[in-house]
């Protein structure tokens, strides 16, 4: 099974691995930062349409929720991406995965916000009106602020979601992570080695991730007690 | 007794929550430097009667008007038209609420809760603002307490807060949704003590509440309520000692048993 | 050609991949379901390593894509000889993916169950087999229902994902025939249709289940 050999090649050839490896790390960690700011600041605008007193706003977001999460992302890329070239606009594969990401994050984090909202009770809203706010401003300055610590975990999870989704850019070749494995692999056919570095670097990136998630939350309670 | 325009005046209010029917037909005005207690059973609509006054309810149907403002609605010819939010926020500077539950802001300082409305929606300067909120916390004894924050207070000390945040835009009203009713017992005197000082003051106030001996005390006139109804307005002896409508003697006595 | 012509074209193979893909759901469904409740055990079980090889297998099956976990089941494996096909691997693969969430599924289930229940049951003299079976097990499934049926529609669309290793599920179909029709963008569009017409019906349920077993 393991012939001495065969390790010694392996290992001679992990430096190069883990060289290639990170340059496809910094292309993953780029993707999903990208793609995690399009996705909450349209999802906040979704979240927002959805909360308002419009029918045809709260409308257009259900549709919009609705559509984006009874479809696979894998396929809405491939649309997008075959969408994009019709109507002839010609993005780098990376824009495109950034864009389809995002649309698809948006949906998620919309719920996210929308449910943080809800949990500020009602009293917050009133006492606003009650010093004579408007709607929009009790929200900008009493609502939205305290929503926000809430949304924190949720977003967090997302954002571990979406590093994880983007192994799927590979398939349009986004030189990520995932892609340059399998080159790696094709280059090399050292499978076991690469894939096992592949996953170990996903598994650093997100438990690092969650723990900054973790402090993010815990410094903000700590700010507002000084 | 001449009679100046009446600071509040409702004429045929009715409120339902869907087949629930909460306000029946309630008409009643409220003179500049009154105090008015709405006291009655659970059920009987005085909350909701209250948060009809500032248009934290909307009414099913009726008028309202503060200081001879329709407020919520506007007349477009012979039509009422509803009144845009901005108008509406406008309308509420001049009405402050207090609420059962304090609704203090919980991300921002006790200086910070009540200097909020004359800086964001008044544009006071900071400065202004400040030695406002300052007078006040004074006023209401919790100056020491300015940098805190609400979570560290207890429940009197909130709700006297809460009462200074109101009075720092300078209503014209006052509007207390069972202020008290929150507390544990020993705080509840620190804020009525509070509310008896804004009465001595001249303040016009409508306050709904649960403790007798205050509401005979402090009020011009005392508002019994029963399933969404007025049964009985008057001055406190009138209410409280010589009813002659059986409906308001039961409750009197039912709550002085206690 | 438009789309009804397509369809007309291509929905036999299209519907069948469908039905594949829901196979592949559901096979991966089961072994999730079985597996995460063995993971579970492990992670409430009263052995030191147990809990421990449980968290790891969680953190891991947690922390790293689906699409990472089919390679390895479908490649890696060969080295040491054992050879799953492409469909058989994308169900193994996502089931213990599955797993890894369903077993934290069960665990708060039976967290959520009031602790003041079993006491009181015990207190009667019931033993601790039948509190399981009779106080603690009915509420932690009602719990746990709507998690797991929304598992299940992740599962479903998860397995798109299953083309990227060649198994034969509607994504690979939809890659095929738009090699033959040259009209990639419309054949996703109907897929992602196909997708749709099989998860909405799902979240509409599960949305119900979750307002009935809201207390």
């Amino acid at each position: 099974m393991f012939d001495s050999i065969a390790l010694h090649k392996a290992i001679d050839m992990l430096p190069y691995f883990l060289n290639v490896l990170g340059l496809g790390a910094v292309t993953t960690i780029g993707l999903t930062a990208a793609a995690f700011v399009v996705a909450t600041l349209l999802g906040f605008c979704l979240a927002l349409m959805r909360l308002s007193r419009s029918r045809v706003l709260s409308l257009v977001a259900s549709v919009y929720l609705e559509i984006f999460r009874n479809v696979p992302i894998l396929t809405q890329l491939f649309i997008l991406y075959f969408g994009l070239t019709y109507i002839g606009i010609t993005l780098p594969a990376i824009g495109a995965a950034i864009i389809g990401f995002g649309l698809n994050g948006a949906a998620i984090l919309s719920e996210v916000f929308r449910s943080s909202i809800r949990t500020i009770d009602r009293g917050q809203s009133e006492a606003a009106y009650s010093i004579g706010m408007t709607r929009s401003l009790a929200m900008r300055i009493i609502v939205l602020p305290q929503a926000f610590k809430v949304a924190i975990p949720g977003m967090a999870n997302f954002a571990i979601g979406l590093l994880k989704d983007t192994s799927l850019a590979s398939a349009a070749a986004v030189p990520e992570l995932t892609f340059k494995a399998r080159m790696l692999v094709s280059e090399t056919y050292q499978t076991n080695l690469i894939y096992f570095l592949l996953a170990t670097i996903y598994l650093v990136l997100s438990l690092v991730l969650s723990h900054w998630a973790a402090r993010t939350e815990r410094r903000l309670k700590v700010v507002k007690e000084n | 007794m001449a009679e100046s325009t009446p600071l509040v005046r409702i004429e045929g209010l009715y409120k339902s929550f869907g087949n629930l029917d909460v306000l029946k037909g309630i008409d009643l005005s409220v003179q500049q430097g009154q105090k008015i207690s709405l006291i009655g059973p659970s059920g009987s609509g005085k909350t909701t009667l209250l948060r009809c006054v500032n248009y934290l309810e909307e009414p099913t149907k009726g008028d309202i008007y503060i200081d001879n403002e329709l407020i919520g609605q506007r007349l477009v010819g012979t039509r009422k038209v509803p009144m845009s939010d901005k108008e509406l926020a406008r309308m509420r500077t001049e009405i402050g609420m207090v609420f059962q539950r304090f609704n203090l802001f919980p991300h921002l300082s006790v200086l910070e809760n009540i200097i909020l409305g004359p800086l964001k929606v008044q544009q006071r300067s900071r400065a202004e603002a400040v030695e406002l909120a300052e007078d006040l916390l004074n006023k209401v004894g919790m100056f020491a307490k300015r940098d805190v924050f609400p979570e560290q207070l207890s429940g009197g000390q909130q709700q006297r807060i809460a009462i200074a945040r109101a009075l720092a835009m300078r209503p014209k009203l006052m509007l207390f949704d069972e202020a008290t009713s929150a507390l544990d017992p020993e705080l509840v005197g620190e804020v009525l003590g509070v509310m008896r000082k804004l009465a001595e003051e001249g303040m016009t106030m409508i306050i709904v509440t649960h403790e007798m001996h205050f509401a005979e005390s402090v009020s011009d006139q005392v508002i019994f309520m029963a399933d969404g109804n007025i049964v009985e307005q008057g001055p406190p002896r009138q209410i409280f000692r010589e009813s002659q409508i059986e409906r308001t003697r039961s409750f009197i006595r039912a709550v002085q048993e206690h | 050609m438009g789309y009804g012509e397509l369809w007309e074209a291509t929905h036999v193979e299209l519907l069948a991949a469908a039905w594949a893909t829901l196979q592949l759901a559901f096979g991966a469904l089961v072994i999730g379901l079985i597996v995460g409740l063995l993971v579970a055990l492990a992670r409430l079980s009263n052995s030191r390593p147990l809990r421990r090889a449980a968290l790891i297998y969680i953190e891991v099956f947690r922390g790293t894509p689906a699409l990472v976990q089919l390679f390895i089941v479908y490649f890696s494996l060969t080295e040491i000889g054992v050879q799953f096909s492409s469909f058989q691997a994308a169900m193994i693969g996502l089931g213990l993916n599955a797993a890894a969430y369903l077993s934290e599924i069960y665990r708060s289930g039976l967290e959520a169950v009031p602790k003041g229940q079993v006491e009181a049951a015990k207190a009667i003299g019931m033993p601790h087999l039948k509190v399981l079976r009779w106080v603690v097990l009915p509420q932690a499934i009602r719990i746990v229902l709507a998690p797991i049926g929304n598992v299940a529609i992740s599962l479903l669309k998860d397995t798109s994902v299953a083309s990227l290793i060649a198994a034969p599920d509607l994504m690979l179909r939809a890659q095929d025939l738009s090699s033959v029709y040259f009209m990639p963008l419309e054949i996703y569009i109907l897929v992602g249709a196909i997708y749709f017409a099989l998860c909405y019906p799902l979240s509409l349920g599960v949305r119900l289940l979750e307002r009935k077993t809201r207390h």
